[in-house]
C-alpha cells in the first residue's frame, strides 16, 4: 500500500527515483495523481496569562485609585443578598466622614444608581448587557466618568452573580462577599472560587434567622474551609444591625491602603 | 459564562499578536483549580473563531492537577476543588497549581 496515500498495489511493486517524491509504479504516475502539500507548520510559543490583559488594566487602575488615595472596595454576591440596601446605608451613614461614591454594575437598567443617587453620593452605572461581571476596562471607563474625589471611598458593585466576578480583578483595594441567610446553607462550599477570593464576609438579613433554616457556625466554618481565618461578619443592612464593624473594617482598610494625597 | 468573554480573550491575544497569520491550533493549560471549565471553552471556542485567521483551528486543552501545601504539617497534597483540606484536618493551606490559565502555543502555517 502507497504510504502516502493509502492506495494499494497488490505486487508491492516499487519504482523509486531519486529526487521524485514517493515512486508508484501501480498506474499512476506523478503527474496523473498529485497529492496536496503538507502545509509546513511552525509552533510559537506562547506562555501568555488569558487573564493577562485584564491584570494589567487592573494594575493601571489600582496605581490610578491609590494615586488618589481612593479605597475601592469591590462588592460581590448573588442577585437579591442585600448589596444595594447595604450600600444605600454604608453612604449614608459614612458619607458625613468620608467621601463616598459608587459604580453600580448590572446587566440592565439605571435602578440601582437611581437609589444610590437618592442618597446624594456621586455615582455612575454600567451595564453589561450580556456579560455576567465586570472587568478592569469596564472599571477604568466608569472611573473616567465617574471622577471621584482624592482620598474618598469607591464602592463597586459588581454583577449579582457568585461565579464569574471572582475572576476579575478590577483594581480594588479589597473584595466583600455579601451573602443572605435567604439564600440556604453550604453557599461558599458550591461556589468556593468567590469565597476563597474575598477579604471580607458580611452575612445579612440576620433579622430572619428565626424563620430559615440557617446555621450561623456551619456557614462560618464553611467559610473558613475555603479562605482559612476570613471574617464573617452578620448584619442586617435594613435595620442597621452589626453595622459597626463594618465601618471598623472600611476605616481600616482605608487606614491600610490609601496613600498620602499631595496637594 | 465567563468561559465565552475568557475565550474571547484567547482568540484576540492570539489574532493579535500572529498578525494575521493562520492558526492551526492552539495548545491552552486550564488548571483544575482555575474555575474555567474546559468544555464551555472547547464550546465556545469554534464560534469565536469564525471569520479569523483562527477559523477551522484545533484546541487542545490540558488540565494540569491541583497542588496544595500545608502551612502546618508542611505536607505537600493534590487537590480536585477549592476546598483545600490537609490530610492532617488543617485548613491552612496554600495552592500551589492548578489556577493556571494560558496560553501555551499555537501552531501556525
Amino acid at each position: 500500500m502507497c504510504a502516502t496515500c493509502g492506495c494499494s498495489d497488490d505486487a508491492g511493486v516499487r519504482v523509486l527515483e531519486p529526487g521524485q517524491g514517493h515512486g508508484h509504479g501501480h498506474g499512476h504516475g506523478p503527474g496523473e495523481h498529485v497529492h496536496p502539500p503538507e502545509p509546513v507548520t511552525r509552533t510559537v510559543l506562547f506562555e501568555q496569562d488569558v487573564l493577562a490583559k485584564n491584570d494589567s488594566l487592573a494594575e493601571r487602575n489600582r496605581i490610578w485609585l491609590s494615586g488618589r488615595g481612593i479605597v475601592a472596595v469591590n462588592l460581590m454576591s448573588s442577585p437579591g443578598s442585600g448589596k444595594t440596601t447595604l450600600l444605600e446605608r454604608t453612604v449614608r451613614e459614612l458619607g458625613d466622614e468620608v467621601p463616598v461614591a459608587v459604580v453600580e454594575g448590572d446587566q440592565e437598567t439605571l435602578l440601582d444608581a437611581e437609589r444610590v443617587h437618592a442618597t446624594g453620593t456621586p455615582v455612575v452605572q454600567i451595564n453589561t448587557g450580556a456579560g455576567c461581571h465586570l472587568d478592569a476596562e469596564m472599571l477604568a471607563r466608569g472611573l473616567e466618568v465617574l471622577d471621584p474625589v482624592d482620598g474618598s471611598v469607591l464602592f463597586i458593585e459588581n454583577v449579582g452573580n457568585l461565579v464569574c466576578p471572582a475572576l476579575f480583578d478590577l483594581g480594588e483595594s479589597a473584595r466583600v462577599v455579601i451573602m443572605s441567610v435567604t439564600e440556604g446553607p453550604g453557599k461558599p462550599l458550591k461556589y468556593p472560587h468567590m469565597f476563597a477570593a474575598t477579604d471580607l464576609v458580611l452575612l445579612n438579613k440576620i433579622d430572619l434567622l428565626p424563620y430559615v433554616d440557617f446555621d450561623v457556625d456551619e456557614f462560618t466554618r464553611d467559610a473558613r474551609s475555603v479562605n482559612p481565618g476570613v471574617r464573617v461578619l452578620p448584619v442586617c443592612a435594613t435595620r442597621g444591625d452589626g453595622l459597626a464593624p463594618w465601618y471598623a473594617w472600611l476605616r481600616e482598610v482605608r487606614g491600610r491602603t490609601s496613600a498620602p494625597v499631595t496637594p | 459564562m465567563h468561559e465565552l468573554s475568557i475565550t474571547q480573550s484567547v482568540v484576540d491575544a492570539i489574532v493579535e499578536r500572529m498578525d494575521g497569520a493562520t492558526v492551526k491550533s492552539v495548545r491552552l493549560e486550564i488548571g483544575k483549580l482555575s474555575g474555567i471549565v474546559a468544555d464551555s471553552v472547547q464550546f465556545c471556542f469554534e464560534v469565536l473563531c469564525a471569520g479569523t485567521s483562527l477559523e477551522g483551528a484545533r484546541l487542545e486543552i490540558v488540565e494540569p492537577p491541583g497542588r496544595a501545601a500545608c502551612r502546618d504539617c508542611r505536607a505537600e497534597f493534590g487537590v480536585d476543588d477549592l476546598i483545600l483540606l490537609c490530610p492532617c484536618g488543617s485548613a491552612n493551606v496554600e495552592v500551589l497549581a492548578g489556577r493556571q490559565l494560558r496560553i501555551k502555543s499555537v501552531e501556525v502555517v
